[in-house]
């Protein structure tokens, strides 16, 4: 194990390095040079991240601290490294899928100028790094950097054209609504410090700190933690930036948010599984508001007409579903969900890039339609992506979704009820989706459709690979229903999961159940699927506007208004406030009445020299009056 | 008659002529308030005469108690050439001036 | 009550009577009046305290000869009610305060002190004209000299001053 320990600092320091690279030299590199430098050391990273995953496959887990970060009194965060099961399978899904992206921005942002260019490489890989630090870290102050480190890259990217107000609002808005999750996170970081003295995983997960925890401790810790997840992952009620989050280049929506930087919040939390298991009513909360950002998410997807705003209401709603499983305790499950989730729908995005590529542009779905003939490549890996998605057998989709629902249903049917509704109008928009891009006729301009030609090979071949990865990567976690031992993915994570599994209570379901719950979601799914696939293949555009229901789901049920007026309206009120009264008037008005005080002082003491004769008297009649005081009385 | 009678008179005579000093801005008015003030000092002056007249100490000197009295006639000596030269002053300030607003005395200030 | 206390209040209350009309008149000629009339009364005090000589000389000196000269100044500027130049009142009231204050002091400080020597009224003979010649002219001869040449100053000062160039 020492010598994939000695190595494994090497993974995140590669992309810094070209991170450097590209960042310092983007006025000198060409861009094939910045885009093949920007690519491989993602690529290299992933080789060593492979190694790693055969060694912990085998058994060798373990930590290293590398150098003493803070040392202040009894307080010493090392800044360490945990390769464990659970962080090596995160490494190889955040430099596979990031060196997949990588290679398909070559193509895609090759309209940039090179600075430009240049510039989106050192980005994409500063947060490669960001996150490669976040899921390897040691303790929680180490993952906090890593955390913070994709927010600001997320912010970045999301603002890539910053000559767009527009965008560098979504980007600030993304920025603030995480840093708002980010409190949380350091509350309980320092919670951890204040009754435990450390932040380490192993220290602060080991049974003795555990102990030395009061269950309000525990509960408060995991609240807070979860605030922390609501704000990386986009739940409830810290979900808004992530829709206008789209306005960033498409393959940066593929790599931040739907494959790595949005599942930090999922990884968190698995991570401190221990103490969720511990505390049964965070478990509750975790649930509910998985479920219910999973719902909302997917009924405002129904009704948005921009392909990708449809992708990024389907990411909240799949997160969501990863925090469903988190809170009913299947911590496998959601992390299986985070695996086939970043295939279908880092897929989904790059083929939506295409598609936009091929449309000069063009995002709204009621402008596209019959591209099946132009852009075959993008037109089946898409397909086969919404059928992952949907929940259809054997797609990857399928299984994991399953899974989670059949946790689900073992805690309580309501749960299970809501989730397979929401199951539907996930098959229903996606495929509505599928069918006003892909089905049916051309409804855009006459330019655009001249433009439209399938994409360059550097385009298509990541969307093979991960079209690949979809259809088969469910079957690295086989339920027992279909063959026993067959979840290697449950194996593979046990050490992980092991104290947890031990304090919560198992429900088992019988197989035949089992088989019921599938056969109802599938059925549901497919249903969903024709109905959307009949509707929208023969869809014309109208310029009739939405009204009742629709009008209120095509305007996200108004939340980011009321969130505009209850937050956003009130401080800037306290700002004006601030800037009018205590600045303008208090602290101004001390300044200048000091100047005021002076001036009249120094008026009133010109009086001594006026050449009044009255003025003298009155004085000299003082004096005396004072003199006498001081003799007779003092 | 008690002492602290005559006092409390000189008392109010003299702030009594303070106060018109400060109040009127006639340099003829403030000049009789001066006069006013002077003649007060002389009568306690004489009150304090008699009241000396019968201390002992007038055996040590024989002028004890007449000595105030010499002292108010000489007062009086010094209010008359104070007076004299005083309204000398206040009618030139009227030739120059027009006027005899002590307030346009601030041209003394140049 | 005696006659003298009688006479003492009457007196006083003459004095301080006058000396607020004199104030308070805007007319110069009724101040100057109402100067003359305090003047008579500080004399009765001379006389109530047996101080003949100098009762006669307040009343031929200051009553005499002071007043009338201001009375020739008065008249000589024609100055009457009108023309009478009024202070600003905020200042009239700090000079009244000013002045209330300082009698206040100087009266608490007296009756502080305790008790003194009793007086001796309409009876004495300092007061009397002869004493006070002896005194003056021989001890205090020189004073009086000194005086003579002090009117002679006073004199030519004024003559120098009013001159006409």
């Amino acid at each position: 194990m020492n010598n994939v320990l000695q190595i494994s600092w090497l993974i995140p320091i590669l992309p810094l390095i070209g991170f450097l690279i590209n960042g310092l030299g983007r006025k000198q590199l060409s861009k094939s040079v910045s885009g093949f430098l920007g690519s491989v050391v993602v690529l290299v990273a992933f080789c060593l991240s492979a190694w790693v995953f055969l060694q912990v496959l085998s058994g060798n887990t373990g930590t290293v601290n590398y150098f003493d970060f803070i040392h202040v009194g009894k307080l010493s965060i090392p800044f360490g490294f945990k390769i464990d099961q659970l962080s090596a399978l995160f490494l190889l899904i955040i430099t596979g899928i990031g060196f997949l992206i990588h290679v398909y921005s070559i193509s895609y942002m090759h309209g940039e100028s090179s600075a430009d260019f240049a510039k989106y490489f050192s980005f994409m890989n500063l947060f490669v790094f960001s996150m490669l630090i976040l899921v390897m870290a040691e303790n929680f102050a180490i993952m906090y950097i890593g955390w913070e480190g994709v927010g600001i890259c997320s912010y970045f990217l999301i603002g890539y054209w910053f000559k767009n107000k527009d965008y560098t609002n979504a980007g600030k808005k993304a920025f603030i609504m995480n840093r708002i999750g980010d409190l949380g996170f350091l509350l309980a970081a320092f919670w951890f410090i204040s009754k435990t003295g450390s932040v380490s995983f192993d220290k602060v997960f080991a049974p003795e700190a555990i102990k030395s925890l009061t269950n309000v401790d525990i509960t408060a810790i995991t609240l807070l933690l979860l605030v922390g997840a609501t704000g990386k992952s986009a739940q409830i009620p810290l979900y808004t930036w992530l829709p206008d989050a789209m306005a960033g280049p498409t393959p940066v929506s593929a790599l931040i948010h739907a494959a790595t930087m949005v599942t930090a919040g999922v990884y968190m939390i698995a991570r401190s599984n221990i103490l969720y298991s511990m505390a049964p009513l965070s478990q509750t909360v975790v649930a509910i508001v998985g479920l219910a950002t999973a719902v909302l998410a997917a009924t405002i997807a129904l009704k948005q007409n921009d392909i990708k705003k449809v992708l990024a209401y389907s990411t909240i709603s799949q997160l969501g579903y990863m925090f469903l499983a988190l809170g009913v305790g299947a911590y496998t499950g959601a992390i299986f969900h985070v695996m086939t989730h970043a295939f279908f729908k880092a897929l989904l995005f790059l083929g939506a890039g295409s598609v936009i590529h091929a449309m000069s542009g063009e995002q709204d779905m009621r402008n596209m339609g019959g591209l099946k003939k132009h852009m075959p490549i993008t037109h089946i890996t898409f397909l086969l992506a919404c059928f992952a998605i949907a929940g259809i057998p054997p797609f990857s989709g399928f299984f994991s979704k399953d899974e989670i629902l059949a946790a689900a249903f073992a805690k309580s049917p309501v749960y299970w009820i809501i989730g397979v509704l929401t199951a539907v109008m996930t098959a229903f928009y996606m495929f509505r989706l599928y069918a006003m891009t892909f089905k049916g006729n051309f409804r855009g301009t006459h330019e655009q459709e001249h433009h439209l030609h399938e994409s360059p090979s550097l385009i298509t071949i990541p969307l093979i690979v991960l079209a690949i990865l979809s259809v088969i990567g469910g079957f690295v976690g086989i339920p027992e229903v279909f063959a026993a031992n067959g979840h290697h993915l449950n194996n593979f994570l046990e050490p992980v999961f092991r104290d947890s599994n031990k304090i919560l209570a198992h429900h088992s379901l019988t197989h035949s159940t089992e088989y019921a719950l599938m056969a109802v979601s599938v059925v549901g799914a497919v249903i969903g699927l024709v109905i959307a696939w009949k509707k929208f293949a023969a869809y014309q555009k109208t310029d009739s506007a939405e009204s009742g229901l629709g009008k209120l789901l095509a305007n996200k049920w108004y939340v980011d208004e009321l969130y505009n007026s209850i937050i956003v309206k009130p401080m800037y009120a306290l700002g004006n406030f601030l800037n009018n009264v205590v600045e303008k008037k208090g602290i101004d008005g001390l300044v200048n009445g000091t100047g005021r005080l002076v001036n009249y002082g120094s008026r009133q003491l010109r009086w001594l020299q006026s050449g009044q004769v009255g003025a003298y008297i009155l004085l000299m009649v003082l004096g005396m009056l004072g003199l006498f005081i001081i003799q007779l009385f003092l | 008659m008690d002492i602290k009678a005559y006092i409390t008179l000189a008392m109010v005579l003299f702030c009594t002529g303070i106060v018109g000093v400060l109040i009127r801005r006639n340099a003829i008015i403030i000049f009789m308030c001066i006069e006013l003030m002077l003649n007060s000092v002389n009568l306690l002056l004489v009150a304090f005469s008699k009241m000396h007249a019968l201390s002992p100490a007038v055996k040590a000197s024989p002028t004890y108690a007449a000595d105030a009295q010499i002292f108010v006639f000489f007062i009086m000596v010094v209010a008359a050439a104070e007076v004299s030269v005083g309204l000398a002053i206040i009618v030139m300030l009227y030739r120059h001036t027009k006027s005899i607003d002590i307030n346009f005395l601030n041209r003394l200030k140049n | 009550m005696s006659i003298i206390t009688i006479l003492f209040y009457f007196l006083s209350f003459l004095a301080v009577g006058s000396a607020i009309m004199m104030l308070l008149s805007r007319n110069p000629i009724h101040s100057i009046l109402w100067l003359i009339v305090i003047f008579f009364a500080i004399s009765g005090h001379y006389i109530l305290m047996n101080a003949q000589f100098l009762a006669i000389v307040n009343i031929i000196v200051y009553a005499g000869a002071i007043m009338v000269l201001f009375l020739f100044v008065v008249m000589l500027m024609n100055l009457n009610a009108e023309t009478e130049p009024v202070k600003n009142h905020r200042l009239q009231l700090i000079g009244v305060i000013s002045g209330g204050l300082l009698l206040l002091v100087l009266l608490s400080a007296v009756m502080k002190t305790q008790t003194m020597l009793p007086m001796e009224m309409k009876t004495g003979t300092e007061g009397l004209i002869e004493n006070l010649g002896k005194t003056l002219f021989t001890y205090y001869v020189v004073p009086f000299e000194l005086s003579s040449v002090l009117f002679l100053s006073a004199m030519v000062g004024a003559v120098v001053i009013s001159k006409k160039d």
